[in-house]
């Protein structure tokens, strides 16, 4: 339990609200967080929170959820291609599995991820759902 | 005329951005009934049902970050983060905090979570407005939000839903709202309870009408209209707590306001009552729509009891800022029905 929380703590910046980083070198925008450029390779540590804004870029749906988030199936997991570039893998959410479409506009918001059992902390994180307003 | 109750802050203040958040499954009155008594309705046409990944803390970051995004501030600038509400998902850590962070507020600010049953909510806007009306910040944050729920069978369970608003304060020269003033009116009055430990609320049946919602309704009401030396027909809009549609539009009818002013604010037959949320999601729905120069009062009420009463005035910034975010309509619309047993799981009223 110790090491969930401490790992779920630090990660806290980039699952509550997109947190990633941009590259002071390129310019690129960058998420996750890994600290080194994809693009050009030069260290890029700075902060840089993202719009939350962008499409799927593809989708599968989730039927055999692994272990603790059997309480949400059948959910969507999506490749989000986000505004700023970075592709992000996040489950869909106000959304039923049959209307999802390749290339939907969507948007990020914060939802319940799981929980560690009845006694454990809940866990917060990004999740993305078709715009409210478009 | 004055006696000295009003509650003005030395600075002036007001609202600088609001947002709204509903969650977008509806269950119908009539279904409920289909289930517990085979026929009839409930008192509202339907209720708004937080999903299986929603609770308060994800109600109050939708909320709050359009309230961010309305008063176009950086979230670093707020001082304060009060979360009112009676469905806060721990029983020990605050919310407030992961709203924080959420927002990129964190960590230079007060953060707390405030319970008062409906009207936490109203208490929160009143602390914040005692903050920056003080000058120890220029900006922060009252959040109302809930998931209510009602024991299955009882006739709570047709109205408790979920939703929520947030409202930034700060000074009035760049608020959309300045508040003219406000009031608080409270007692002991056991309406309505939740032991610790205890899933489910209860309430005292008809004690919940005149003694409770009706007496520190118009109580404050009454007496916030006495000190400002002004009737109801100074006011454009009125919202009232809303845990039906029949109280608020009694309340309203006995402070002297029409079903006109009250109409544009009233959401309960479309979402229920989202408790600490109700009032709030009523008057941010008021501020999507008002005009410069409209004056609004605000009348919130809490089981246990009391009722804060506000006068706000419309300034020139509240068009520039209206489209900066979702309206409560927005969410509104939003709409996907339910049946019983699709609420059951949602609402973890399913166990082994
Ligand atoms: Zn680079």
């Amino acid at each position: 339990m110790e090491a969930k929380v401490a790992n779920d703590w630090r990660l806290r910046g980039q699952r509550y609200r997109l947190e990633g980083e941009v590259c002071g070198h390129c310019g690129v925008a960058i998420f996750p967080p890994r600290d080194i450029c994809p693009e050009c390779g030069k260290p890029a540590k700075t902060p840089a929170p993202l719009s939350g804004r962008g499409e799927v870029y593809t989708f599968s749906t989730v039927y055999n959820a692994p272990e603790g988030f059997e309480p949400y199936t059948p959910y969507t997991v999506a490749l989000v291609k986000l505004e700023e570039g970075p592709v992000v893998t996040a489950q869909l959410t106000d959304v039923a599995p049959k209307d999802v479409q390749i290339g939907m506009p969507v948007e990020m918001v914060t939802r319940r991820l799981r929980t560690h059992g009845e006694e454990g902390t809940i866990v917060y994180g990004y999740k993305f759902r078709p715009r409210v307003r478009v | 005329m004055g006696e000295g109750r009003l509650m003005k802050s030395q600075r002036a203040v007001g609202i600088v951005g609001h947002g709204a958040y509903v969650p977008m499954y509806r269950l119908p009155g009539a279904e409920i009934a289909r289930v517990w008594s085979g026929a009839g309705r409930g008192p509202v046409r339907e209720k708004a049902v937080a999903g299986l990944d929603e609770d308060t803390i994800t109600i109050a970051i939708e909320a709050a970050r359009n309230a961010v995004a309305r008063a176009g501030l950086a979230p670093e600038q707020l001082r304060a983060i009060w979360v009112g509400s009676e469905s806060h998902p721990y029983a020990v850590k605050p919310s407030s905090t992961l709203v924080a962070e959420a927002l990129g507020a964190a960590p230079y600010l007060l953060a707390a979570d405030f319970e008062f049953a409906c009207k936490a909510g109203t208490e929160a806007l009143q602390a914040a407005m005692g903050l920056v009306g003080s000058g120890m910040g220029d900006y922060a944050l009252a959040i109302g939000a809930d998931t209510a729920q009602g024991r299955p069978g009882d006739e709570l369970e047709y109205t408790a839903s979920s939703g929520g608003s947030a409202f930034i304060i700060g000074p009035a020269d760049h608020a959309v709202a300045i508040c003219r003033g406000s009031l608080s009116y409270v007692t002991d009055t056991p309406d309505f309870w939740r032991r610790a430990y205890q899933h489910y609320p209860s309430h005292g049946g008809r004690f919940t009408g005149e003694p409770a919602y009706f007496h520190h309704s118009e109580s404050a009401g009454g007496a916030l209209l006495d000190e400002l030396s002004m009737t109801a027909k100074d006011f454009t809009y009125a919202i009232f707590h809303q845990p039906n549609v029949k109280f608020p539009g009694r309340a309203a009818e006995r402070l002297g306001f029409t079903a006109a002013q009250i109409e544009p604010g009233l959401l309960s037959n479309l979402i229920g009552n989202t408790y600490a949320g109700a009032s709030l999601t009523g008057f941010s729905a008021v501020l999507d729509i008002a005009q410069p120069g409209d004056r609004i009062m605000l009348v919130s009420f809490g089981s246990g009891a009391g009722s804060d009463a506000f006068a706000w005035e419309i300034t020139d910034r509240i068009s520039s800022h209206r489209d900066m975010a979702p309206l409560t309509t927005d969410y509104i619309k939003r709409r996907v029905e339910i049946d019983y047993a699709l609420y059951a799981r949602y609402r973890g009223k399913l166990r082994d």
